[in-house]
C-alpha cells in the first residue's frame, strides 16, 4: 500500500518529450513484424500473476504490461514505447471501469504500473487524470480520490460533471459526455476489465465507453447493438480513446458485468491494442474459451452474443477489424 | 341518515384494517441489516443505501435489467467486514412476489452450489450466499476466498434472515 501512496506523490522529473500525433499506429512504427493491412492486438499472460494468497504481485503486473507494450510496438525498452504515444503537455486520461465492485474492477496495481511508465516517459503527474463515473467505482478499483493537481488526480464524472449539450451518433442519441473526456483529456487510454455481460454478451473496450456518458442505461436496448458501435463513433470517442490496455488479469465468464465469484477466473493476461474492435473481439474469444472449457454453452447458444462488435467494425462504423484473418494476435 | 351512522363506523374499522394490512405486507427490507457485533464478528462498514427500480442502473448498471424483469421494487445494499478482513456486501432485493425472487436464485446457479436451510430457498458458493425469503431477495458476496468465508456469510446470512 506504500508503494501506492509513492506513486500518488510522484513528481514529474523528465522533460516533456515527442510531438503529439494526430493519429496512432504504433505497430507500425515499432514493430517490424506488423503485418500490412492488420491490426495488431497482444495477449500477454504470466500464470504467477496472483500469489498463494490470492492478490496481484505489483511488480509482476508491472513486468507483464512491459512485456504487452514492448511486444507491441517491438521496442525492447517500455519507456521508449510510452514516448510514442505521449502527447506534448496535454492531459492523459486514465479510464478504469469499477462498475462491478471490489470482487471485478480494473486493478489498481495496473493502473499504477501505467501511471509509473507514464511518469518516468516524461508525464507530468498532473497531466494525468484517472477516471470512472464515481468515486464509488473508482475506490471499488482499489483507487484513492486525489483532486491535488499537483499529483496523478484520480476522480469521477460525480465531481467533474457531464456536457449539458448531448451529442448524437446513431441509435446513440443526446448522449451528454463526461467533461473529463471533453474538457480535460486530449486522449484516453481505455483500461477496462474483461468480463461477461447479461445484456451485452461481453464488456471490455468498447463497452467501456458507457462509463463516460451520463444515462448508460439508455443504449441498453437489443443487446447494446448498434448503441456500442455508434457510441465510439461519436468523434470525442473515436479520435481521443486511442489504446486500450484491458485487464483480463481477473474475469466473469458468465453473470457478468456484476461480480459472481462462483464464475470467477483469473486469466492472468492484459490484452492490449489500437483497434479497439479487434480487441474486443479478442476478448470475446477468451470468454467463450473459458465457457467451453467449464462445460457452458456459448454466448450466441444463450442468446447474447456481442453482435455490436460486427457492428462496430461495419463500413457504416469502420472503426476496427474483427475478422481474425485481420487481426494480428501476438501471444506472450 | 340512520343507516348512513351505522355503515360509517364499519367503514372506518375496515379502512383500519386495511391500512395495517398493508403496511405489514409492504415490510421495510432495508432495515434488515444487521449493525455491528449483532452477529460474531461482522462490522457493518457503510451506510444502507436504496434504490428504487428506476434507479437501480445507478448501483448495478447492466445487471439491472435482469432484476426489473424479475419485478424489483427496490434494492438496499451496505458493506460488511469480518474480523476486520474479510470484506462482503450484502443486496436485499425487494421483489413484487416470491416468483420474481425465485426467478433470480434460480439464474446461473451453477453446480457448486449447495443447499442450505434457510429461510424459503437458499443456495451457498465458496465466495457468496444467495437467499429468498417471501418477496426478498438476499446475496452476500465475499471479496475474498478464505477458508472461514463460507461459515462466516452463513451466520451474517442468518442474521439478515432474522430481521426480514
Amino acid at each position: 500500500m506504500s508503494s501506492r501512496r509513492d506513486f500518488l506523490k510522484t513528481t514529474a522529473t523528465g522533460a516533456l518529450i515527442l510531438g503529439a500525433q494526430s493519429k496512432l499506429s504504433l505497430a507500425a512504427m515499432g514493430d517490424k513484424k506488423a503485418e500490412a493491412g492488420k491490426s495488431k492486438v497482444v495477449i500477454a499472460r504470466d500464470a504467477a500473476l496472483h500469489g498463494s494468497d490470492g492478490k496481484l504481485d505489483e511488480k509482476r503486473v508491472r513486468a507483464l504490461l512491459d512485456r504487452a507494450i514492448a511486444s507491441y510496438t517491438g521496442l525492447d525498452k517500455p519507456v521508449e514505447a510510452w514516448k510514442k504515444i505521449m502527447p506534448v503537455g496535454q492531459v492523459i486520461g486514465i479510464k478504469v471501469n469499477g462498475l462491478g465492485g471490489k470482487g471485478i474492477s480494473t486493478h489498481a496495481e495496473l493502473v499504477m504500473a501505467i501511471c509509473e511508465r507514464l511518469q518516468q516517459a516524461g508525464v507530468k503527474p498532473g497531466e494525468i487524470i484517472v477516471w470512472d463515473r464515481s468515486a464509488r467505482d473508482i475506490q471499488a478499483c482499489g483507487l484513492t480520490i486525489s483532486t491535488d493537481s499537483s499529483r496523478v488526480r484520480v476522480f469521477g464524472s460525480d465531481v467533474a460533471g457531464y456536457e449539458e449539450q448531448g451529442v448524437a451518433y446513431g441509435t446513440a442519441a443526446n448522449v451528454k459526455l463526461a467533461k473529463i473526456l471533453t474538457r480535460e483529456c486530449a486522449m484516453v487510454i481505455n483500461v477496462p476489465i474483461l468480463k461477461d455481460h447479461e445484456l451485452a454478451g461481453v464488456t471490455f473496450s468498447m463497452k467501456n465507453m458507457y462509463g463516460v456518458v451520463q444515462r448508460p442505461f439508455e443504449l441498453h436496448a437489443n443487446g447494446c447493438n448498434p448503441a456500442v458501435a455508434d457510441l465510439n463513433c461519436i468523434p470525442a470517442i473515436r479520435e481521443k480513446v486511442r489504446f486500450t490496455i484491458g485487464d483480463a488479469m481477473s474475469s466473469v465468464y458468465n453473470g457478468g458485468p456484476g461480480f459472481h465469484p462462483e464464475h470467477l477466473w483469473q486469466p492472468n493476461a492484459l490484452i492490449v491494442g489500437e483497434d479497439r474492435v479487434a480487441v474486443d473481439h479478442t476478448a470475446w474469444q477468451m470468454i467463450e474459451g473459458k465457457r467451453a472449457e467449464v462445460g457452458m454453452k456459448t454466448l450466441e447458444a444463450v442468446g447474447r452474443p456481442a453482435r455490436y462488435i460486427a457492428t462496430a467494425a461495419d463500413k457504416d462504423h469502420n472503426l476496427g477489424f474483427n475478422d481474425p484473418q485481420r487481426i494480428h494476435l501476438m501471444e506472450v | 341518515m340512520k343507516l348512513n351512522s351505522k355503515i360509517w363506523p364499519a367503514l372506518a374499522a375496515f379502512a383500519i384494517i386495511a391500512v395495517v394490512a398493508s403496511v405489514g405486507c409492504k415490510k421495510d427490507n432495508s432495515k434488515a441489516f444487521p449493525p455491528t457485533n449483532a452477529v460474531a464478528g461482522w462490522e457493518k462498514t457503510s451506510e444502507t443505501r436504496t434504490f428504487a427500480a428506476k434507479d437501480l442502473w445507478q448501483y448495478v448498471d447492466g445487471d439491472a435489467e435482469q432484476y426489473l424483469s424479475a419485478g424489483v421494487v427496490s434494492t438496499s445494499t451496505s458493506d460488511y467486514k469480518f474480523q476486520g478482513k474479510l470484506e462482503a456486501t450484502v443486496d436485499v432485493h425487494t421483489m413484487n412476489d416470491p416468483g420474481g425472487a425465485h426467478k433470480i436464485l434460480a439464474n446461473g446457479q451453477t453446480k457448486d452450489a449447495k443447499t442450505i436451510a434457510l429461510g424459503d430457498e437458499c443456495v451457498q458458493y465458496a465466495q457468496s450466499i444467495i437467499f429468498r425469503k417471501g418477496n426478498a431477495l438476499v446475496r452476500i458476496v465475499a471479496y475474498e476466498s478464505t477458508p472461514d468465508a463460507p461459515q462466516a456469510l452463513l451466520a451474517l446470512a442468518h442474521g439478515v434472515e432474522a430481521k426480514l
